[in-house]
């Protein structure tokens, strides 16, 4: 009984080898690197650790941090429009908070503001597209909290903190971990499903850097289950929006606090004033500037327009030399390459094995040693695959989820991955998944405090475009939680301060300051920012060039 | 793409005819014909449903709906996109409500016009037994119509399709939030954790390790215990 293969037919005498191999690597696994190996391994293979990608930054706050050159490059770039375009006299919205950007951080810092006593029609959530189209609604794997009678705030604070190569900010961290469990609580009372055991525990799994069982899930759809809950939520409150408008610069008064937005219609291309006296930066991360020519997993709208908006006004930003690489994104079929094979598949007992069925790492190294290993594997010692577009990609040996944990468990956890597999004629209950890493997510951005205040009065920031709770290296399922976490914090103080001050005189004057900032430093260039939607018309549809090999 | 020998087919974007290299998704190949997304892109991974789209292919009188992130083009497609469709989502507090048939009939009246065609459950580019959902709903098995209705994203294909004017997804959704809310419930050992936390029971040991130097820190983490 052959079945019908999705991979071409040079492909097959490697699958073979799999296959041969698989019986042996059930219950065995590879040993996990000593810190000095993770150290070396790191340095020579990660994307992050190659000098000539990145550069110091020239101009505001933050000069000299390092950090890659797509990022560089929309921080060194004209703000995108120029005072005197605007007309700071015709407001459009008056407001209490704005939020910007309704995924899952926005859509709790907009509910929490909402709690926190704002009347409805004193806040507004913009969203660049749908509410909930974005990163937060694409998150397959889990949420991590520490819930589990044989696991703490305690050991979560540790793999956070370890897993981030000690660079968080650990008053951040103290946050994340010891509000986990009440982000899962607050989710199930709004009538989220999370996968249970039959004894009504939670199904927990463990995820690369956990010391225990930690992950939450909702099958693979984890953020799409909690996004849609959220949205609908939202819309319960009647709370007012607007979607397909950008935030495309942030507003200041004569005080220095920031006050709001200028937003831009994406279907009349009309700007609209927003002020207000707290902001919710909720902008997500920048995926789509395609670090070093790499692939993303992101969302259209991730084109890290909130360091930008925040940078104008003058905020302090942090770790954006640290970039997260998904150890595995679909090297084949081309159709959907880049995107997300969760690591929660490895969580269950898929491992990445070479052209030759060989096991070359422990499943579950954190992400940056994991990504790297596949890295060396395909280019140093070529066992990887290479695709008929020249892509490079090791196996992801999934029908060991069933075999391992029952016949029907990738069908009935991993729905989604089956499904996008499948529509390619590839069946991942048989087959394995040819994986290579993909640019997945921003570790660094907007520096805040717990209470996801940044450095600027009125603005607030949570999120992916927020930086330090992370550090150097993302845990799964930590981002999912964080966006709750400091979603309702940035909400919920947003609201507080808004009863408290009052607003000056608007102004953009930041924007006169920054191109003094640009011109002293002697940058000349064409480029603006936020840039608000990638460009990929015509040719540029069929880009891959890796600028990292 | 291998340049030198790319297989083109023709493809229709709302009648404007295009050339376009063989084995894009929809969405690729939209852009490759010259245009910009601001509505119709969300995921461009098949988790959200902005892009819903459809088609006819030459030489078929069917009328089909697919996901643009997802679908191969084919040679000869017409294709419109429908970024949008119009639905009303009925407010509520999912606190108040009770899980049964009574729900769904009074926000979605609508819901009992059911003709059991199945025209849903065939414009679904996920798969789902849509159909089935609704009909459970209808019957008050909120479990069924949660669970069924699952792998929803949104996409609205349903219910431009119904010919009596349903909103499945609506449908749906409300399910799922009713199901957890009120059969499921919180989970034990969830509250008991955050009742821990609130009076305080990790404080002093997350303090002590806020209080180690880099080196200490990072023995204890090597150094802690791993149970997977
Ligand atoms: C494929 C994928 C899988 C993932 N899986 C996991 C996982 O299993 N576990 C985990 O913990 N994390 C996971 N992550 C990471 C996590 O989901 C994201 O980091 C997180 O959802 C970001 O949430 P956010 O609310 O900060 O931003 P987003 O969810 O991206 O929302 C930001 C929104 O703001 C909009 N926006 C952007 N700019 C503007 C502007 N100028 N004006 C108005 N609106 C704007 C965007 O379009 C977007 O809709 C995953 C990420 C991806 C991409
Ligand atoms: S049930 Fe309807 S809205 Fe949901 S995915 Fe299927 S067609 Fe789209
Ligand atoms: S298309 Fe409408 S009428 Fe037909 S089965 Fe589905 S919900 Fe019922
Ligand atoms: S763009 Fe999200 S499903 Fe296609």
């Amino acid at each position: 009984m052959k079945r019908m293969s999705g991979y071409p037919e040079y492909m097959q005498e490697s699958l073979r080898l799999v296959e041969k191999t698989r019986p042996e690597r059930i219950g065995k696994t590879f040993p996990a690197m000593t810190a000095e190996e993770k150290e070396r391994i790191l340095r020579d293979w990660h994307p992050d650790y190659k000098e000539e990608s990145k550069r110091p930054l020239r101009i505001g706050p933050c000069k000299g941090q390092v950090m890659p050159h797509e990022v560089a490059d929309i921080l060194e770039a004209h703000p995108a429009i120029t005072p005197d375009e605007i007309d700071l006299t015709d407001i459009a919205y008056d407001l209490d908070v704005l939020v910007i950007g309704a995924g899952g951080a926005g859509l709790s810092a907009a509910l929490l503001a909402h709690e926190n006593g704002v009347e409805r029609d004193r806040i507004l959530m913009v969203q660049k597209l749908r509410l909930g189209d974005a990163n937060s609604k694409m998150s397959q794997g889990g949420i991590q909290a520490a819930d589990a009678p044989d696991d703490s705030p305690t050991l979560h604070y540790l793999d956070v903190i370890g897993g981030g190569h000690f660079a968080n900010d650990p008053d951040l961290v103290e946050a994340l971990v010891k509000e986990g469990p009440d982000v899962i609580k607050w989710h199930e009372e709004l009538g989220v499903i999370y996968d249970k055991n039959p004894d009504g525990t939670m199904q927990l799994a463990p995820g690369g850097g956990t010391c225990r069982r930690r992950m939450h899930s909702c099958k693979d759809y984890t953020g799409l289950e909690i996004t849609r809950v959220l949205v609908d939520e939202f819309l319960n409150r009647e709370i007012p929006y607007v979607e397909f408008t950008c935030a495309v610069e942030l507003l200041m008064d004569d005080k220095g606090q920031v006050a709001g937005s200028v937003l831009y219609d994406l279907d009349s291309d009309e700007y609209l004033i927003a002020r207000a006296k707290s902001t919710v930066l909720a902008t997500g991360g920048f995926g789509r500037l395609h670090i070093q020519g790499f692939e993303t997993t992101n969302h259209y709208g991730a084109t890290g327009d909130g360091i930008a908006l925040a940078y104008h006004v003058g905020a302090r930003l942090r770790d954006l030399d640290s970039t997260q690489f998904h150890p595995t994104g679909a090297a084949y079929p081309e159709q959907i390459v880049g995107q997300l094979c969760t690591e929660k598949l490895r969580g269950r007992g898929a491992q990445p094995v070479n052209k030759y069925g060989e096991l070359f790492v422990y499943p579950l190294e954190t992400r940056d040693v994991e990504a790297s290993a596949i890295i060396r594997e395909c280019y140093e010692r070529e066992n990887g695959v290479v695709t008929p577009t020249g892509m490079r990609g090791v196996w992801l040996d999934t029908p060991l989820i069933d075999i391992i944990n029952g016949e029907g468990t990738i069908e009935r956890e991993f729905a989604a991955m089956f499904r996008n597999f499948k529509k390619f004629d590839i069946d991942i209950r048989e087959e394995p998944m040819l994986v290579f890493p993909t640019l997945h997510y921003q570790n660094g951005g907007v520096a805040i405090n717990t209470r996801s205040e940044t450095s600027i009065p009125g603005l607030y920031a949570a999120g992916e475009v927020a930086g330090g709770v992370h550090g150097k290296n993302r845990l799964m399922g930590n981002s999912q939680l964080d966006l709750y976490v400091f979603g309702r914090r940035a909400g919920r103080f947003a609201a507080e301060r808004a009863k408290k001050i009052s607003l000056g005189k608007l102004t953009l004057s930041h924007l006169d300051r920054y191109e003094r900032w640009l011109a002293e430093a002697g940058i000349e260039t064409d480029r603006r920012a936020p840039i608000l939607l990638p460009e990929y018309r015509g040719k540029r549809t069929l880009e891959h060039q890796l600028k990292l090999l | 793409m291998m340049d030198d020998e790319v297989e083109m087919v023709t493809i229709y974007v709302m009648g404007k005819r295009h050339r376009v290299p063989a084995g894009l998704t929809i969405m690729k190949a939209m852009e490759y014909a010259g245009h910009q997304f601001r509505r119709g892109a969300g995921c461009r991974g098949g988790f959200c449903g902005a892009c819903a789209t459809i088609y006819r292919t030459k030489g078929s009188y069917k009328l089909q709906g697919a996901l643009a992130c997802q679908k191969i083009v084919e040679d000869g497609m017409y294709i419109a996109q429908i970024p949008f469709s119009p639905a009303e989502k009925k407010t509520y507090n999912i606190e108040e409500l009770r899980p049964d048939a009574g729900v769904f009939l009074e926000y979605y009246p609508e819901i009992a016009r059911c003709l059991s065609c199945n025209t849903c459950t065939k414009a679904c580019p996920q798969d789902i037994m849509v159909m089935d959902y609704v009909q459970a709903a209808l019957r008050g098995d909120v479990e069924e119509a949660a669970k069924l209705s699952f792998d929803c994203i949104g996409c609205g294909l349903c219910a431009v399709r119904c010919p009596a004017e349903i909103v499945p997804y609506n449908i749906g959704q409300l399910a799922r939030r009713l199901y957890s809310r009120h059969i499921v419930g919180p989970t034990e050992h969830v509250l008991k954790r955050v009742r821990e936390i609130e009076e305080g029971r990790f404080d002093e040991e997350i303090e002590e390790l806020k209080t180690l130097d880099r080196e200490a820190l990072q023995e204890r983490y090597e150094t802690r215990e791993r149970r997977l």
